[in-house]
């Protein structure tokens, strides 16, 4: 059950080009899971910005007196990520979560692969030590434009049997995208199964291979939300369903993970002509 | 310089019960309800997600999103655009239909024990008759609101309740269909040169009272790609952008109609808002874009309107409805100049 409360900042560091904020979170941080999300509002009571922005749960702590405690990753993007990226210890900000339906986590312990494009790789920590704690072996890419826009390099080596980094210039690693690395990278750890989490090109890509590889995938999207909490209908995207019927699906509690071979990710900004409700006919206006 | 005669108190934590005093219980079209806080259709779905923010029982009433007779897909995305104070949206309509809608969003409600204003939208007048034919055989509802405003239909513009005659067609027809008793209301379009024609035509054609406003016709276009930012082109505004708009409209037709009742909406997103639609005339306020920044919003706006209703000495909120609207007092009001001190000196520096 999603909670909204009024969370305390704890600390804003930066993080290559990120923001890492770390909240108050009592009673969000207790029951979240990884892929879980969570929205905060921007700019205060009277803010003339009127849409809160989903950011992926990045860590979850419990911290004594603060009890459950979560970090998320800022990307500064617009006037909502600039005024976020300048709150400061003890600013207090509105928080609902956590949200949507997390990944699903395999029985017993298989091989993953994680992909992680800039901040996408966000969300895999979490995944990554849930894993991990299951016997699962984690391989784990990321890929980035240039070295500053990859995020946490570090923490990943020690999260990860391998860590394989892609980015767009040669700045850090291979020269190329997480894409060009991934099917080694199944093939090298035998994967079961792949997860990730970035732009939706790279999503559909992964998925792509992963289908072609046979492994199972599932594919953390990022669509513009303006409720995060199933209300308002602008974040669908069509999805196949268990009886074979495409349906425009709200990414915020349909998803934001979904399996990767059911997204028709091509068909992303349209509605099919064969899914449910598309009208019969086009109307010419 | 001057001192505030009425201070404007929002707000205040800790007082919570300093509103609990005033009588918030509302008469909508003979509708009893606890609060005059409603939802507004399209920003709450069928209120099942929000019940996990707030206790949907506790507030008027839900207002469900618009639903069509068939299932319907919505138009592509991107949808939505934020906007200074408002948010550009094109939804198109998307739901389950009817059949559906019925069986399990309405089943849903009545089971929660929430009260509930279904909205329904067509096409043609045929469509809106065969959804009042289809909701009178269930029943399990207060009223029916009728979307003859939305934006985001094939033949943008053009909406039923642009002209006259199509509005009080399909009002015609609605009421026709559903039982006498069930009060209609017709959602009308700020778009138009006179919002007090159309609210005339709708409530000669058997409209019990009108909901003032749906979304202005709107339309951004993205710097970076340089094309429209919606995939839909234009789209609905609203948010407190529009307030003004609405309360406007709230204004001008309760001056032509003292007794129709009236649902206001656009932009509320504080007690302080919800009491200037009610000054203005409306007898019960939803509340649409607020709820996606706060899914607790329609509960947090009761409890605020009701400790300023107590702070101005009103005792049931009844009694402040259309009370902007009172002749002028022939006593003569103090000005601030009068009272004198040392505030009129401010700009003296020494």
């Amino acid at each position: 059950m999603p909670e909204q409360i009024m969370s305390e900042v704890l600390d804003n560091r930066r993080v290559g080009e990120y923001h890492v904020l770390s909240l108050t979170a009592p009673g969000i941080a207790e029951t979240a899971r990884p892929g879980h999300f969570v929205t905060l509002a921007m700019g205060g009571e009277e803010s003339s910005m009127v849409l809160r922005r989903a950011f992926a749960i990045h860590q979850i702590a419990s911290r004594g007196v603060y009890g459950g405690t979560l970090d998320i990753a800022v990307s500064v993007q617009g006037r909502g990520t600039t005024w976020l990226a300048a709150r400061r210890r003890h600013d207090v900000v509105s928080l609902v979560g956590p949200l949507g339906k997390p990944f699903s986590l395999p029985k017993q312990g298989v091989s993953c692969v994680l992909v992680g494009g800039g901040y996408g790789s966000a969300p895999l920590f979490l995944l990554a030590q849930e894993l991990r704690e299951r016997g699962c072996r984690v391989d784990m890419v990321i890929g980035a434009s240039t070295e500053a826009a990859l995020f946490g390099v570090l923490e990943l080596k020690r999260l990860a049997s391998s860590l394989t980094i892609t980015t767009d210039d040669g700045s850090a690693g291979v020269k190329g995208r997480v894409t060009d690395v991934l099917e080694q990278t199944i093939d090298r750890a035998g994967a079961d199964v792949v997860y990730a989490c970035g732009p939706m090109p790279m999503l559909a890509e992964v998925a792509r291979i992963s289908t072609k590889r046979r492994v199972y995938s599932q594919c953390a999207v990022e669509e513009a939300m303006a409720c995060g909490i199933g209300v308002c209908m602008t974040c669908v995207l069509p999805v196949v369903g268990d009886d074979g019927v495409t349906r425009m699906v709200r990414s915020c509690v349909d998803g934001p993970v979904f399996r990767g071979d059911r997204v028709r990710w091509q068909d992303i900004g349209t509605v099919p002509s064969d899914a449910f409700g598309a009208p019969e006919t086009e109307v010419v206006t | 310089m001057s001192r505030a005669l009425i201070s404007t108190g929002g707000g205040r934590r800790g007082e919570a019960s300093r509103g609990s005093t005033v009588d918030m219980s509302t008469d909508l079209a003979g509708i009893a309800l606890p609060s005059p806080l409603l939802t507004a259709s399209g920003c709450a779905a069928a209120g099942k997600e929000l019940d996990a923010f707030m206790d949907i029982t506790q507030i008027g009433a839900v207002v469900t999103k618009s639903i069509m007779l068939k299932p319907r897909a919505g138009r592509a995305t991107p949808r939505m655009s934020e906007t200074p104070s408002g948010m550009l949206n094109s939804i198109g309509l998307q739901g389950p239909g009817i059949e559906s809608f019925i069986e399990n969003d309405l089943a849903w409600l009545a089971q929660r024990g929430a009260r509930t204003i279904v909205s329904i939208a067509g096409e043609s007048v045929d469509e809106y008759s065969r959804l009042a034919s289809k909701l009178r055989n269930v029943g399990g509802f207060e009223a029916i609101e009728v979307n003859i405003s939305c934006p985001n239909v094939a033949d943008r513009g053009q909406v039923f309740a642009c002209r006259s005659e199509s509005a009080a067609q399909v009002i015609q027809a609605v009421r026709r269909n559903s039982d006498s008793r069930t009060p209609i209301f017709a959602k009308l379009s700020p778009d138009v040169t006179d919002i007090v024609e159309i609210a005339d035509s709708v409530i000669r054609a058997g409209a019990t009272g009108v909901s003032l406003i749906n979304t202005l016709l709107g339309m951004v276009i993205d710097t970076r790609t340089l094309r429209p930012a919606l995939a839909g082109v234009t789209g609905g505004l609203s948010g407190p952008a529009v307030r003004p708009v609405a309360v406007r409209c709230v204004w001008q037709v309760r001056q032509a109609f003292p007794d129709v009742p009236i649902i206001g909406m656009g932009g509320i997103r504080s007690g302080q808002d919800a009491l200037e639609f009610l000054l203005a005339g409306a007898n019960a306020v939803s509340v649409g874009t607020a709820v996606f920044n706060d899914p607790s919003a329609p509960l947090r706006i009761h409890q605020e309107l009701a400790e300023l209703l107590a702070e101005r000495g009103f005792a049931r909120a009844a009694d402040v409805i259309s009370y902007a609207h009172r002749p002028e007092e022939t006593t003569p009001v103090r000005s601030a100049e009068d009272d004198g001190g040392v505030e009129d000196w401010d700009f003296i520096s020494e």
